[in-house]
Order: C-alpha cells, then structure tokens, then sequence
C-alpha cells in the first residue's frame, strides 16, 4: 500500500539526514520525500511518500515521532487530501509534426510550454503522481531528453491541519 | 561576570550536579580539560581517566546503571570520538541516560579533512537519542540543559555534544545563565498512562486463567520494582524477567520463575508459551526473548506497558496497549484497584500454578559439580552465595554473561550491569569502575570470560590507579565460549577462530597492575578464593578460574525456535541435530 506521511519538523540543521536515514537503518523505502521551510521559518514541512502494509507504517509514524526534531507527524492517508506534483519534461521538437504532437498532449494534460531552445521544448505540468505517470507514457513516442520530478506534496482538506 | 566557552561548560555541569565525569583528554578538549582541572582543584567535580575512550563509555555506563544518575563522559575529536560510539551504542540498546561530549576541530577548519576531524554527529545518528553540534558560544549553556533533559527523561538514552575548540578557548566571553525552564515543543514524552486503557487492562486481566507477568529493565530505569512487586503479588502472578530486568523482581521469591528466553528456565518458556494473557511491562520482545515469532505465545492476548510508543506492537501485537512511564502507570493501575476495590482471588490462578509446578519440577538449570573440571554454573553459585546476592555484578558478554543471569538470583534493581541489546565483549571490567566508583563501599563483581576480559584488559591500569577493589571472577574456558557452542551445535563442531591461543599470564599481568591475581584450577579451591577476595576490601583481585573447556549454556531456545522446543541437555541437541539432518538428506 501507498502511503503518504506529512511531517513538521524543526528546521534544524541535520534534522533531514535524521528522517532520511531513518528510513535507511529501519529498512523502509522511501519512494519520494520533497521538503522546504514554512511560513514559519522555524519550521520546515516534509512530505514522504513510503510503500508497505499497515503495521510497518504504523511503526514508520511512531520512529518518525521519536525523532528529537520532528514536531508533528500525520498520515495523510488517512484523511481527505490533495496531492501535487510538479514536474519538468525536457522534450526534442525536431520537426512540426514533432512540435504539433507535442503541444497537443500539453494542452490535454494542462501543461505549460516554459521555455523553446535549439529545437527543445521545456514543459511544466503539475498534478498528482499518477497524472505525471500519464503524461510522460503519452510522450513516449518523443525523444525525452530530461524530467525533473519534485515528488508528491499533499495537504488535507477542510478544517483537519497539519500545524503547531 | 563573562565566562569562556570552557568555563561555561564546567557551570553546566555543576547546575546538572554532576560530581564525576569519565573521560580521556586530546587536542580539541584542552580548553575543556583546563578547566576540569581547576574544578577538580576546588573539589567541585572529579575526572576518572580510563585507558581507552571505549572504557570511558562503559565506565559511565555502568555508572548510570547502578544509581539514579546519568553517566557523563568526554572525549576528544576524530579517533576520541570514534572510539567512543561503541559505548554509545551500547547505551543506546539499553537506553541508558548518557551525555557524551566530545571535542571538534574549530570551526573554520570543519569541513576541510583537518587533523583529527570526523563527523561524529554524523557517526552517531543511528545509535544516540540526539545530538547537538554546538556552533556559537551563546548556545553551550542551553545545548546542555537540552543534552541532560533529553538523556534523562521519557526513554533515557545516549545524547552527545559535540563542541568545536574555538568556542571553549577564551577568545569570546558571554554571561552565563542556565535556562531554568525548557520545554521543548518537539520533545513531549508521555509520562501518564491513559486512565481508559488502565481500566481495560484490569478488565482483560479479570478475565485471565493463565496470565504471565514479563517485566524487562524499563522497570528499573523507571525505578518501578516496588509497584510491580506489589501488583505481582497481589493477584499472585507468576513473574519472569528479560535479561535486563534482573532483580526487578526479587529472584529468591516463590513468584519467580525466572529469566525467559534463549537461554531462559524451561518454566518461564513454558508458561510464556501457553499464557493466555501477557503483562509485558517496560520490556520490548527482543528476537531473543521471543525466538520464532510465527511460534511465540500462540494463545495469549498482550498487555503492553511500555513508555515508548514505537516499542509497542513492533514484535509483538498488543492487544491492550498502554503508554507511560512504567511507575506512573503501576500507580495509576494500583490506586484504580483501590478505588475499585478490586481484590484479587490468589488462588484464581491454582491450577495454572500446578502446570507451572510440573515444569520448575524438570529442575532445568541443575548441574553436576565432580571433583575433576570446575563448572562456571558452580563459581557464579559460590559467588551468589559468599556475598549473600549483595554484590554488584557486572558482566561481558558470553556464555558467563548468561550463567551469571542464571545463577546469580537478584533481590534488588541496578544491582546487575551488563550489555543486553549490543551485546559488547570488553563492557565489563569497565561498567565495574563505573560501578564501584558509584558504591566506593560496596562489593562489586565482574564475571567475565578469556575472550571478553580481553577486549578491555586496560582498564586494570585504571583500577591501579583510582584504587577500585574490583572482583574480576575469568571463567577461563580457553574458548570463546557463546560461539564455540553454537559451533558445536550448528556447524558440525567446526570451531573456527574460537580455541583463545595465546592467553596471557592473567595472574601475573594482574600483579604487573599492582593486584592480585589467584589462579583456581581445583573445585575445592573455588569458595576459598572468593571469600578472600570479598574479604579485601582493599585490592582488586583477579581470579582467573581454569573452567570445563566446552560447558555448555543450558537450556536453549535455538534461533527461529519456539518457546516449547528448547534444549535442556546435550542429547536434546544432538537428537534434534540428527533429525535435522536426516530430514535434509530425505529431502535431497
């Protein structure tokens, strides 16, 4: 099971090789982890995306919390919640057809062509992890020069937050 | 007043009362130890030099275990420091409450691959609780309240400080003021026990025909032996004990069935197997409490009292779980009897006490002591018996470690020291130190073994030197003994690197230290020489007992065993040996 935990932690230095290599001596696998300070600045936000069945990331919450800097830690999962993604594809537009192909299957996905280079297109495409997964298999008849994925964000909905 | 860094270090330690502090100096602890020097001229704090910084470790380790106290040590940068994380993860497994400070390069030379630099904070993230690099003068004094409250409370465990040189060397100077209040929003331990699941756990036990009380050594750190002998005793529970929470319960009582586990009584195995409830308070089902887990206690419902949450349902599942610290709870539970006025019906468990007679009636860890090769059961029973189980006895790691938790029945908590979770050769002779210098004028023990004694064998120069009285008790097999036997029982009597060669002289390298040092080959000789080394109050006296070179550890629970298959002699092994072998011939 996919599972994706939220964590507030003190924006400490050190505090993100704390939770990275928790993840590493324990044996858990972490599929995407994307973390940045918060409107407070003593604060950074952390949300990591873990596979594995209901005991291990219980137990993956209850050593996430024993982690001297971590603050605050909730399973997203297991309320209502939102999940973006943001994504770059780096893409060859060689020729018009190429380029026709290519801003159509932007269009469908709401994608953005940001930057035109030396026959390169640059397009950026926010949405959940797996609308990502869907846009990159409709350019797999292109010449997919680079992505850069941030991983997956979440917040949940309503009056439920994650906060101090 | 404006204090350096140094000196503020020195003030932290005397808000946190600490009165001795273990350690080894080097080039990035010079201003620290300057000062320590000073403290120690005024009186106000005592510096116990060990040979090897591992030996420091242990030495505040075995200090910590036996008082109500954390164990402070210092070390320098780079080998210091790294010399030291084997103590540090040692008392991590066993959560002891340790501050640890080590040395660092200073500041603008970190980073650069200087001379005895190392990430130690780095080195050390997976086996301390926490730990600080200190980056400005201004933060010494708050880092340390911080180090101090964080070994000391919820779980204890090992915090180190890591302070760079230029932040002690006088250069800046600040006024010092330790934070009297500190709360922590990240750090919130959970101290009282849900009143709710206490009463659900009352409910359950009510319920219970065939309970078990398992306790570990969270009931010691949490000082809860009184709470949990009276709860024990008023429902009439039997009682067993992890490794680690020897004399958490007293031994000599008729409650008592002993340690559980590998090498656990057959009773304690037993009765955890068909339990239907376990009471499991401040211990953490160990692979080596539970072998096999698919196999453990199959019918049995789980009460979890424990005061770190991640420890519940990690092992085991359970059923009732209740966080806290173990005493608050035991409280809560025994004021809600009160309240209730439950009243136990002591003979509701007569029955289940009559399965369990049968099985103390195997009689499991009797032995045979002739008048030809001394038994290491037979020394530790002699030394149980010549201090009347008042010693403190500190133990390496081996077969001895488990003879010495089989034989030595212990009354009192903090009495027994030894290195459970890490399992670390060379813990011994210096958690004694620690000990001894804790209880100046109490009776302390190491039992130890060739290969354990070895790996610490420096710190005799330590003993010479602080004047320690230790009772060094070598069970001299010649092998190291723990894995010779797993040798003989599961690799076909292949004894790959564990015949010790080359034994030193013990008694004369003990003489050379300035103790004494006796060699007992005979059983006859065995009681003599403890009395007269209890008697001296005075020397350090190693006696190195010549014991049956391949004794056994019995019973045992092989790994991925059950509860109900142990071994209780050498033919239980070599007859499930031989079955095992045919079954792998058959399926060929």
């Amino acid at each position: 099971m996919r599972h994706i935990i939220s964590v507030l932690m003190e924006n400490a230095t050190g505090a993100l090789s704390r939770v990275s290599g928790l993840f590493s001596q324990r044996g858990y696998n972490i599929e995407s982890l994307t973390v940045a300070p918060t409107d407070d600045p003593t604060l950074s936000r952390m949300t990591l995306v873990t596979k594995g069945n209901d005991a291990s990331v219980e137990q993956i919450v209850k050593q996430l919390n024993k982690l001297i800097d971590v603050v605050k830690v909730m399973e997203l999962s297991d309320y209502q919640h939102i999940e973006r993604e943001i994504m770059f594809v780096k893409v060859a537009a060689s020729n018009m057809e190429a380029c026709a192909s290519i801003k159509r299957m932007a269009d469908i996905f709401r994608a953005r062509v940001i930057d035109v280079k030396n026959k390169m297109y640059t397009l950026e495409v926010t949405g959940s992890p797996d609308k990502l997964d869907g846009f990159l298999e409709t350019l797999e008849d292109h010449k997919v020069i680079e992505v850069v994925r941030s991983g997956a964000m979440g917040i949940t909905r309503g009056a439920n937050a994650l906060k101090i | 007043m404006k204090l350096t860094g140094a000196e503020i270090f020195i003030e932290c330690l005397k808000a946190e009362k600490v009165d001795t502090i273990f350690g080894y100096p080097g080039g990035a602890v010079l201003f620290l130890y300057d000062e320590l020097y000073k403290a120690e001229e005024r009186g106000e704090i005592r510096h116990i030099l060990s040979r090897h910084e591992q030996g420091a470790v242990h030495a505040a380790e075995g200090y910590a275990k036996s008082t109500d106290k954390p164990g402070v040590c210092i070390v320098t940068s780079g080998p210091g420091a790294t010399n030291a994380v084997t103590g540090i993860a040692d008392a991590y497994m066993d959560s002891v409450p340790l501050v640890v400070i080590s040395g660092q390069v200073p500041r603008q030379l970190i980073g650069n691959d200087s001379f005895q630099e190392i990430d130690i904070i780095g080195i050390t993230r997976p086996c301390v609780k926490h730990n600080f690099l200190v980056t400005r003068i201004e933060d010494i004094a708050p880092t340390m309240r911080k180090a101090f409250y964080i070994a000391t409370t919820g779980r204890p465990g090992p915090v180190v400080v890591d302070i760079p040189k230029d932040l002690t060397s006088g250069v800046d100077k600040i006024k010092f003021e330790y934070p009297k209040d500190l709360k922590m929003r990240s750090y919130q331990p959970t101290i009282k026990g849900n009143k709710r699941q206490i009463k659900s756990a009352l409910n359950l036990i009510s319920q219970a025909k065939k309970p078990i009380l398992y306790a570990g050594g969270g009931v010691i750190s949490a000082r809860a032996s009184e709470e949990l002998t009276e709860f024990a005793q008023a429902y009439n529970f039997p009682v067993t004990t992890t490794l680690m929470g020897l004399g958490c319960y007293p031994s000599t009582d008729k409650q008592y069935i002993g340690m559980l586990g590998m090498h656990g009584t057959f009773e304690a195995n037993r009765t955890m197997h068909y339990a239907d409830l376990i009471i499991a308070i401040g211990a953490r089902f160990d692979d080596r409490v539970t072998g096999d887990l698919n196999k453990f206690s199959p019918y049995a419902k789980v009460i979890h009292i424990d005061i770190d949450p991640a420890t519940i349902s990690k092992n085991v599942k359970a059923h009732n779980p209740i966080v806290g610290d173990v005493k608050q709870v035991l409280q809560t539970l025994l004021e809600i009897m009160e309240e209730q006025e439950i009243n136990p019906d002591k003979s509701a468990y007569d029955t289940w006490w009559k399965e369990i007679q049968e099985w103390q009636s195997v009689n499991c860890l009797h032995y045979d002591q002739d008048d030809t090769a001394i038994k290491a059961q037979y020394v530790v029973e002699k030394l149980w018996e010549v201090t009347q189980g008042e010693a403190y006895v500190a133990s390496d790691v081996g077969q001895h470690q488990m003879w010495a938790a089989q034989y030595y029945k212990f009354n009192k908590p903090n009495r027994w020291v030894n290195s459970g979770g890490l399992g670390t050769m060379g813990f011994g002779l210096p958690a004694a130190m620690g000990i001894q210098l804790a209880h100046p004028d109490e009776t302390v023990a190491c039992i130890t073994g060739d290969g354990s004694i070895q790996m610490c064998i420096q710190e005799l120069g330590t003993c010479t030197q602080y004047k320690l009285p230790l009772n060094i008790i070598n069970l001299n097999n010649g092998y190291l003994g723990m894995v010779r036997q797993w040798q003989e029982f599961f690799y076909e009597e292949r004894y790959a690197m564990t015949y010790n060669q080359s034994l030193p002289d013990f008694v004369k390298l003990a003489e050379s230290y300035g103790h004494v040092g006796l060699h007992i080959d005979k059983p006859a000789d065995v009681e003599g020489a403890l009395r007269e080394a209890i008697a001296d109050t005075k020397r350090l006296y190693f006696l190195d007992f010549a014991t049956e070179p391949q004794g056994n550890v019995y019973p045992m629970i092989p790994a991925q065993y059950g509860h109900n298959e142990m071994y209780l002699t050498k033919e239980d092994a070599i007859t499930d040996m031989q079955a095992k072998a045919k079954a792998a011939k058959e399926a060929e």
